[in-house]
């Protein structure tokens, strides 16, 4: 414990040591770490920061809800049901190739494009439908994999049981496949939790955005680290909690083989 | 359980069915009367497992006919959700599900089959916990339970909802030995209540011991079939005598 808290201590001591001897130091800390810009851009980036999470908490919320449904239509069986399983195979193959990146255009300047409103949709909204669409993809994947983790001979056993095939996938199928993929969706979470900054390529006034004209006004990239610190500190939490339910579950697993 | 004794209860007319082409029951006829303990017999592959699946409709039959009290449930319009409430299974590997205390395991079907509020199915579940000593443990998870223990939970889970017939399939299979006796002997209690049950077995000490009616199935055929003392003791064919000889020695 001591020698590690030594050690950390030396070795930071040492970065900090070569990175304020390079040469060019004074001018990277006075263009990215000023204080008077720092506190200057805080409420600008902040009040931008709070359309990031607002963005987040909707496609958080619609990518658990469209995820969910795209992987159930792939669990139907029969061949009935071959259209819908092959939509939804090719749904998840086009999101998972696309960058976000092109979706969000595509999204962004595609969809005002069809006229479907009077009045013009805000690019909040549209930055999350792109978000939905691309994330629900991977989404859809963990939960196929988690569904199909689910040993057969429970469902067989809950059908004995006179359950439906609703039924049994909700009390029985699922809970069972949600313990087994949310460490995966922790991860997952964390990955949207930064490219919702991505939604200021739109023009919406986010975080980033609200960095890039603090930092136009200042000449100054201070704003910038200011954003980056603010997604960091809102994925801390989120890790830290992965990290932990995965290390429990890993416990459990220790004590007794699940059936 | 409800059926006046020597009703019928269950009846197989003429089953067939086949996967991929190949015959596993080749027109199997079966009647079983209320009350009564059916053993089935015969090699691995024999057949006894599909037959107990096409009883419950975890299997359709390709031909023939399975009465259950009366009506047709092999019959395609046949709500199997319903006719599955009223059969209790139970499996070698128990599959009780790990993410329910042992008492949820109990009282999933009367809850969300049978519709029966928590409170009444809850009061019958640790009822029937209690008989097989385990109600100190309905609010564990299987997980924490003997083998043994588990394959008690899953028979009482089979017959929490009070079903016509109990089908037991190879249920001490996956037992350790010394485990074994305990979910016999549930059996044999099952049996003094009047419980109605069809079993696959490779316990032929204990089919013998309880069974009122012992079905010896051979390629898909029901080779032979008596009492247990005269199939066991005296077998008229001469593929039930090669069979019960590898078990006596």
């Amino acid at each position: 414990m001591l020698v590690s808290l030594v050690s950390t201590v030396v070795f930071a001591v040492l970065v900090w040591l070569f990175v304020i001897n390079t040469p060019g130091w004074s001018r990277v800390q006075q263009s990215f770490f000023d204080p008077e810009t720092f506190v200057a851009a805080l409420p600008r980036v902040a009040s931008g920061f709070l359309v990031n999470l607002r963005v987040l908490l909707f496609a958080a919320v619609g990518v658990l809800v469209f995820s969910l449904v795209l992987a159930l239509l792939r669990t139907l069986r029969g061949a009935i049901f071959f259209p819908v399983r092959a939509l939804v195979a090719g749904y998840t193959d086009l999101f998972r190739g696309l960058p976000l990146i092109i979706v969000l255009y595509l999204v962004g300047f595609g969809i005002p494009g069809l006229r479907l409103t009077e009045e013009r949709i805000p690019f909040e909204t549209l930055g999350t439908i792109a978000l939905v669409l691309t994330y629900s993809a991977y989404v859809s994947e963990v939960w196929r994999a988690g569904i199909e983790a689910v040993h057969p001979s429970q469902v067989l056993a809950a059908r004995s049981l006179g359950l439906s095939h609703g039924k049994t996938l909700r009390l029985v199928v699922l809970p069972q496949a949600v313990r087994k993929v949310t460490p995966a969706l922790m991860n997952d979470f964390v990955a949207m939790q930064k490219d919702v900054g991505l939604i200021s390529v739109l023009g919406a006034i986010d975080a980033v955005r609200a960095a890039q004209i603090e930092t136009s006004k200042f000449a100054n990239f201070t704003p910038y680290v200011l954003a980056g610190l603010l997604f960091v500190l809102l994925a801390i939490p989120t890790i830290r909690l992965a990290d932990w339910y995965s290390a429990k579950l890993r416990a459990r697993e220790q004590i007794g083989p699940l059936q | 359980m409800s059926a006046p004794e020597n009703a019928l209860v269950l009846r197989l007319e003429n089953i067939h069915k086949a996967f991929n082409g190949v015959e596993v029951l080749k027109g199997i006829d079966l009647d079983v009367h209320s009350h009564e303990v059916v053993a089935l017999i015969g090699a691995s592959g024999s057949g006894k497992s599909t037959l107990l699946r096409t009883i419950n409709q975890l299997e359709r039959v390709d031909d023939g006919q399975v009465w259950l009290d009366g009506a047709d449930i092999s019959a395609p319009e046949t709500k199997v959700d319903e006719v599955r409430a009223r059969i209790g299974t139970v499996f070698q590997q128990f599959n009780l599900f790990p993410h329910l205390t042992v008492l949820d395991n109990v009282t999933l079907a009367s809850r969300h089959v049978l519709g029966i509020t928590k409170a009444v199915a809850d009061a019958r579940g640790l009822e029937l916990l209690d008989r097989i000593g385990l109600a100190s443990q309905a609010r564990s998870y299987p997980e924490r339970l003997s083998g043994g223990q588990q394959q008690r939970v899953a028979i009482v889970r089979a017959i929490a909802t009070s079903p016509a017939l109990l089908l037991l399939d190879e249920i001490t299979s996956a037992l350790d030995p010394e485990l074994v006796g305990e979910v016999l002997d549930l059996v044999r209690q099952l049996k003094a209540d009047g419980t109605t049950i069809v079993m696959a077995t490779h316990e032929m000490a204990f089919a013998r011991d309880v069974a009122d009616q012992v079905v010896f199935l051979d390629a898909g055929v029901i080779a032979e079939s008596g009492p247990p003392e005269q199939l066991f003791t005296a077998p008229r064919t001469e593929r039930a005598r090669a069979f019960l000889s590898r078990f006596t020695g």
